[in-house]
């Protein structure tokens, strides 16, 4: 069938092949419009509502400001607190699943969880996370319930990225290691753990983009709350909108326009440095 | 060998009390870790259940499910146009994001030229990148009015439309697309990108153009690496909810390109602030209904790499 079309075919102009051609190159011209629309649109109406006042109050109908340092301040804080619990994790389960687990029922099991768990919405992990860590652990709305409830959200892309990384150190090392006397452990801190590092900043640095988009799964957890905190310890237990909540919650009621295309230029430069990091780093890897 | 090895390089170490029981607690340390994302899964199934299930027994199964009637003050939960608007809603999505996706992937992967292809890659990483609220932000500033203005030149004759102001099924239908737009292109790309070099050449060989290659070899080829990217694209659209909220009017309607509607995530999101007793009962009624469409997509999702390939996105 293949043969009989292609002897067919003269090197003259093929008017099917300019069509398809002509749909290929506008596809993609649609998909590069669409991001280059959405950068400038967002740059230009949200940069004139971008100040210092702006960056650094909180909102308040008494001083009449409407700043986001209180939105700003949760998303590192519920970004460090995430990090702190699913980076051990996460490093742990790559550790088990490459070092010690035999290829079995067990992996396959842990393997296939890991790629479901990357499969379920935000919302549904909103859900989740607010019965069992809102109201079964009696968390409530907090940010710890939202760093727990985005700790399992991140978890797939710490192990796997790590996965990868373990992957690559030779296995004459581990065996040369072993070979020396060395105990499982030790081979593990001297050995593993160093050559992952790269792996481990690149899945640190993508789980930080996941949490700093996220919304949905956080609405319910994390609350919508918008003050400064008093005590870093016991912010913990306190209600806060990240800065998508916070924008969410401001185009929803219809207020503040300007201050939502300003968080939106916020959140587009966070997003830029994030991809410009990675990129930065993978291709260091590359060399390196 | 390997093992063998182990074994001795153990013994050695076997005469340190200390060290085995450092050796033994880490052990244990990294199975605790390994079985998080089980625990995990596994906790997540079960109150999904737990806390969906209290409303089928209630309302009734059939009613739940079946009746077209949303009237939570009226007592009435039935969430058949809910479910029909996320199917239908994804459906289209895909429809629409699909087909660009795909053969912007081919470009990427055959005919981007290399200056080209340094402004196009990086977009389609930005796209994946913005947050889904910001999505759907600029829908409700940009796409809605634009909607508005043609559903008013569509319906202008008609006595029975209800006019949404633009917020529709629609508005949401597009927002999806887009959104689904960096999964289809990457995993493709991929997938075009494996194509063993000798089918390309020997469709050069035996005189065929570059696109002939591309619709009669390439992409035939790519297919289940395509079907994925589909199939992670389904994944996507359908438990999307912060970017198609303000966009989709927020009614029960049945799903109509110019009518108004709930999806089942946007149906939760925005109800679950002030919802209560049998009312709050329902919505997570609809969070296992989502939860069993998500899990039967990953079903798919896990044959479909079983047969062919690694997982590629993320």
């Amino acid at each position: 069938m293949l043969i009989n079309s292609i002897t067919n075919t003269n090197r003259k102009f093929r008017p099917k092949d300019f069509v398809l051609k002509f749909l290929i190159y506008f596809c993609a011209a649609v998909t590069t419009a669409l991001l280059a629309a959405i950068f400038i649109y967002i740059l230009i109406k949200g940069i004139p509502s971008i100040n210092w006042k702006f960056l650094s109050t909180e909102p308040s109908n008494l001083k009449q400001t409407v700043g986001i340092l209180p939105a700003i301040i949760n998303t590192l804080y519920i970004v460090v607190l995430t990090l702190i619990i699913a980076v051990p994790v996460g490093i742990g389960s790559a550790i088990f699943l490459s070092e010690y687990a035999k290829k079995g029922k067990l992996v396959r099991l842990i393997e296939f969880t890991t790629a479901t768990l990357s499969g379920i919405p935000s919302i549904v992990y909103g859900l989740f996370g607010a019965i069992f860590f809102g109201t079964i652990l009696h968390l409530g709305y907090s940010l710890l319930t939202g760093a727990l409830t985005l700790t399992i959200i991140v978890l797939p892309i710490i192990i796997r990225t790590t996965q990868e990384a373990i992957k690559t150190v030779p296995q004459i090392y581990r065996e040369g290691a072993l070979g020396m006397g060395a105990t499982k452990w030790y081979m593990i801190r001297t050995i593993i753990l160093p050559s992952a590092v790269p792996g481990i900043i690149t899945s640190v640095i993508l789980s930080i983009g996941r949490m700093v988009g996220e919304s949905a799964a956080l609405i319910f957890t994390a609350g919508v709350g918008a003050e400064l905190p008093k005590n870093i310890f016991t912010h913990m237990m306190h209600s806060g909108a990240t800065l998508t909540v916070q924008m969410y919650d401001y185009a929803s009621r219809g207020v503040n326009y300007g201050q939502v295309y300003a968080i939106a230029v916020v959140l587009m430069i966070i997003v830029l440095g994030i991809n410009t990091l990675t990129k930065y780093i993978s291709s260091k890897m590359k060399k390196g | 060998m390997p093992g063998k090895m182990k074994k001795s390089a153990f013994s050695i170490i076997g005469t340190s009390k200390t060290k085995s029981l450092v050796e033994r607690t880490m052990k244990i340390v990294f199975f605790v870790c390994g079985s998080v994302a089980v625990l995990a899964v596994g906790a997540i199934s079960v109150y999904m259940i737990i806390s969906g299930a209290p409303i089928f027994s209630k309302v009734g199964f059939r009613e739940f499910l079946f009746s077209p009637v949303w009237d939570p003050n009226a007592g009435k939960f039935g969430i058949l146009n809910i479910i029909l608007t996320s199917l239908i809603g994804t459906f289209l999505a895909v429809l629409i994001g699909v087909p660009i996706g795909v053969l912007t992937a081919v470009f990427l992967a055959e005919l981007a030229p290399k200056p080209l292809y340094r402004i196009v890659r990086p977009a389609v990483e930005l796209l994946a990148g913005i947050p889904s609220v910001i999505y759907g932000f600029l829908g409700l500033i940009v796409l809605v009015p634009v909607i508005a203005d043609i559903e008013l030149a569509v319906f202008k004759n008609s006595a029975t439309h209800q006019f949404t102001g633009g917020a529709s099924l629609l508005a949401a239908v597009i927002v999806l697309a887009i959104m689904i737009l960096p999964t289809v292109i990457n995993v493709s790309e991929s997938s075009l990108r494996a194509v063993p070099a000798e089918y390309r050449d020997a469709s050069f060989g035996v005189g065929a153009t570059h696109i002939q290659t591309i619709f009669k070899v390439l992409i035939p080829t790519a297919k289940s690496g395509i079907l994925t990217s589909i199939v992670l694209g389904i994944g996507r659209a359908i438990g999307e909810a912060m970017a198609i909220i303000l966009v989709a009017g927020n009614v029960a309607n049945f799903p109509l390109p110019f009518n108004s509607v709930k999806f089942l995530t946007t149906g939760i999101v925005s109800d679950m602030n002030y919802a209560s007793g049998v009312h709050r009962e329902a919505l997570f009624g609809m969070g296992l209904v989502l939860f069993v469409f998500v899990m039967v997509v990953n079903i798919i999702l896990n044959l479909l790499l079983k047969n062919g390939g690694e997982r590629v996105d993320k």
